[in-house]
Order: structure tokens, then sequence, then C-alpha cells
């Protein structure tokens, strides 16, 4: 199975995996928000340098590019709603710790019995040229529908997420007959809509 | 097989560091224009130089429970994650550095670019770089979908989201003929993920200099050079996808874009130093409202043409 990797790629998942095992114990271990935040970051770069050697370039750039947006988005809100943003007083990251102690070595049992039972399927065709294309062509292609329902169900998450957090609605922001020509917002968006 | 890369074609470690020396010089050339458009001519190749070596000797200030480990891990990202989006800039006809997602990895450094930029603003514990860093935060959450758009409709273009595709795609007809809005929104993303000129609102005045404000020494100098050099990449990278690249008469390739390269520079500086400061919060909303539809209707223009055959 690994062998059409070449050594050195071989090293560089082995030491990049364990490095994003690392940078995610990190986020559990620091007492700071933002220190745990750019921990999770830096699990997911490793992730992504793990894709990287395995020439999976669009996949690795693309994990690379969502994975810091969403990480510089989270320090927001984390910082924002956690009781001890900057480290200043001792605080855990850890919440139920037998509980997911429990869950935690459960998933690690099924994933591991089932990397190693599974009867893999082996390739059979030749590597492609060009595996950004491939990529390409399956998800607008026979990937289609998975793609667009789970495209539709993030954005309808990412509505209700907005909806269920904001405390001002439409009424708010066009009176109770919603006859205003203009809303009443505390910030201006620069439209004057 | 055609040597396709310059880590091929001159040896790993000279090709880096060319492109190394490469960035430095766009640095350099950028902060010298705008040296000459805010103050004149006189000194302006001198001062950058001289401001530098003063910021490598000048002593570091520090704040109270500053949490120095994100805050120079996010000096130090500036300056190279500029230098590493240059790797997938043309130069000389080749990039350093050359896959099938060239595009996609520019703009994923631009968006660690974010989180560095944020990492500046939060490590020195201080009120008014954080809100400079939060500033920025908002500011790239506006710009970076039209800049994404922008950057994908030449890709589309060309059928390929390799640099040296997209230029050798645009022999007969450079593509800012067809999609001039990508252009302009993409310089402009570029000027905003530097938060420089009109986008300098993460480091204005109004907040004693924002992310900026507590860098001192080496530090000033990694945000500052990375600033310039970010900026310098981006106008190589305008060129080579909207511009032609290194296509053009008489002279030879590297040369023509070099000198389309310093034309952007120009242009971006001239104009955007004539421009004040925007609000953050007034201008999201165009970001969202105006910006993502027109790209997106760019975007659409293009895919029309390329299904028309007009690429081809």
């Amino acid at each position: 199975m690994l062998s059409d990797l070449s050594g050195w790629a071989i090293t560089a998942v082995a030491v990049l995996g364990v490095l994003s095992v690392a940078a995610g114990v990190a986020v559990f271990v620091v007492d700071s928000m933002a220190r745990a935040t750019f921990a999770l970051l830096a699990s997911f770069l490793a992730v992504a340098g793990i894709l990287l050697a395995l020439d999976l370039v669009y996949l690795a750039v693309v994990t690379a590019l969502m994975m810091t947006i969403e990480m510089a988005i989270m320090a927001v809100f984390m910082i924002m709603f956690m009781m001890n943003p900057a480290g200043l007083m001792p605080m855990t990251m850890v919440h139920n710790a037998k509980g997911s102690a429990v869950t935690g070595a459960g998933a690690f049992v099924v994933l591991v019995v089932g990397i190693w039972t599974i009867d893999w399927p082996t390739r059979d065709t030749s590597r492609p040229a060009d595996s950004t294309r491939q990529l390409g062509e399956a998800i607008m292609g026979s990937h289609m529908l998975v793609m667009l329902v789970i495209g539709i169900g993030l954005f309808a998450t990412i509505l209700a997420g907005t909806v269920l957090a904001t405390a001002r609605g439409r009424y708010d922001r066009f009176g109770p007959r919603l006859d205003s020509q203009r809303p009443d917002d505390p910030v201006s968006g620069g439209l004057r809509r | 097989m055609p040597e396709r890369t310059l880590a091929e074609a001159w040896g790993l470690a000279p090709a880096v560091l060319g492109v190394v020396g490469l960035g430095l010089v766009l640095g350099l050339v950028v902060a010298v224009v705008d040296r000459v458009v805010v103050f004149g001519a006189s000194g302006a190749a001198v001062e950058p130089i001289r401001s530098s070596a003063r910021l490598l000797v000048e002593q570091r200030r520090t704040t109270l429970a500053a949490d120095r480990l994100l805050w120079r891990i996010g000096c130090v990202a500036v300056p190279t994650l500029a230098l590493l989006s240059l790797a997938v800039v043309p130069v000389a006809g080749r990039t350093l550095w050359s896959t099938s997602a060239d595009l996609v990895w520019f703009n994923a450094m631009e968006a660690l670019l974010w989180a560095a930029v944020w990492l500046v603003g939060w490590g020195p514990n201080a009120v008014h770089a954080l809100t400079g860093g939060y500033r920025f935060l908002a500011q790239g959450l506006a710009y970076e979908l039209p800049l994404m758009f922008a950057l994908i409709t030449a890709g589309l273009a060309a059928g390929s989201l390799r640099t040296t595709d997209v230029v050798a795609a645009q022999e007969g007809l450079w593509f800012v003929v067809t999609m001039p809005v990508a252009f302009v929104i993409f310089v402009a993303s570029a000027a905003a993920f530097a938060f420089w000129g009109p986008f300098a609102a993460p480091a204005a005045a109004d907040i004693a200099g924002g992310v900026t404000s507590e860098l001192s020494g080496v530090d000033r100098l990694l945000v500052e050079a990375g600033r310039a050099v970010f900026l310098g990449a981006s106008a190589a990278m305008a060129a080579a996808l909207f511009l032609g690249g290194d296509s053009g008469p008489w002279l030879p390739g590297p040369l023509w874009h070099l000198l389309k390269t310093l034309a952007v520079v120009a242009a971006l500086v001239w104009v955007g130093r004539r421009m004040p400061v925007l609000r953050p919060d007034r201008t999201v909303e165009v970001g969202w409202m105006v910006l993502v539809p027109l790209t997106l209707l760019q975007a659409l223009v293009v895919a029309v043409l390329v299904l028309n055959g007009f690429y081809a």
C-alpha cells in the first residue's frame, strides 16, 4: 500500500502526524483561548502538510485555507464567550473528563479496529496525472448530489446559527408595522439600507 | 520532460534564495515608490534602507503580560507568508513551485496572513493593537470572497489553476480586457490584506497605529517589510494573471513582467495614497452586497465566454 510513496514522504507523514496529535493535545493543555485556537490551527496545518506529502496539493491547500479562516473566526467567538480569554486565571479546556475519556477511547478503538480489519480496495488503475482535475470531476460529476446536499445543509446551519444568535429581528429593524424606510441598526453597514 | 519549476531549473537552494531576494527587492521598490508619492523624490531610495537598519539595532519595547510566543509567531509569519505567496508567482517564465493548485496556494497564504496579523494585534496585550487585529479580521472576512472569485475567474478562463498555464493562456489577449472587475478587485484586495492605503484602518491613526502600535525594533521591521513584500508579490501576481505576464514585443520576457509589475505598483500606490482611509464598518456591507455579486457576475461572463470557445 505504501510502496509507491517515497521514503521522505513516509517520514513526513509520520512526523507531521505526531505533530498534529501533539498540537491537538496542546489545545487542552494551554490555559488561554488564543493559544488553544492557534494550537488547533497548527494541528490542522500539520494535516494539510500530510496531504501535501501524499501529493494531494489541492486538498492540502484548501484544508490550510479553510481551517485558517475558520480558526480566525473561531478566535473571535471563543474569546467573546469563554470565561478566561487571555489566560490570566487558571482554567481548563476539559469538561466532563470521565465521559469524554470513555468516548475518546471508544472512538480510538473503533477506528483502529476498522483501519486494520477492513479489506481496503487496492487501486487497479495508474495514478492520475492531475489529482486536482480528478477531484473536480468527481465533485461536479458523480458526487454532485452529495456535495449539493452538504452545501445546502451547511448553509442552513449558518443561517440557523445566526438567527439563534441574534437578538434583533426584522420588527426591531423596521418597526412594529415593518413600514420604516430605513432600518434602525446599531451599526450602519455603509449602504444605508 | 522540460524543466517546469525554478527549483528544477536552478537547483533548490539558488531558486529559493533568488525568490527571497526578489521578494525583498519588490518590497523595497514598494517602499521607495510609496515614499516618492508621499514625500517626493529626495532621498527616497535610501530612506527605507536607513529606517530598516535603524529598526534592526533598536531595542525592543515590551508590554505588561504580553503573550510573547503568539506575538513573535505573528511577527515572523507576516513576512514569511508574503515570501511564500511569491513561490507561485512566475519569475522568468517559471514558478519556484508549480502545482495544479497554484492560485489556491496564493489564496491560502493570504488567509494565513489574516491569522498572523490578528496574532500581531493580540500578542502585546494592548487595547489599540487588539482593536486593530479585530478590524483586520472584519475587513478580511469581507474581502476574502471577492478576492477568491477574482482569482478563480482567471483560472476559469485558463482552464487551469497553475500560474504558468494562466500566463500561457493570455498569449492572444490579456485577461484584463475581459475581466477588468476581477483585476481591480484583486489589486484592491491585495491592498486590503496588506492593510495599506484606503484599507489601513487596522493600523490607522485613530487607534494609535492599531496592530503596529506596540511593535518596535526587529518586530516592526518584520511586519512592515512583510506588508511591502506582500504588496510587491501581489503586484507581480496581478501582472501575471491579468496583464499577460512576460508577453510583449522587443524586450525580453522577464523584463516585460518586471515593467508591468512596476506599473501596477506605481498605479496602486499613486491611487491608494490619494484616497482616505475607509472605515471597516462602512465598507464591509459594500464588500458583501456589491463586490461579491459583481465578482460573481464577472465569473459568469467569463464562464459564458469559455463555453463559447473565446479563450481557446
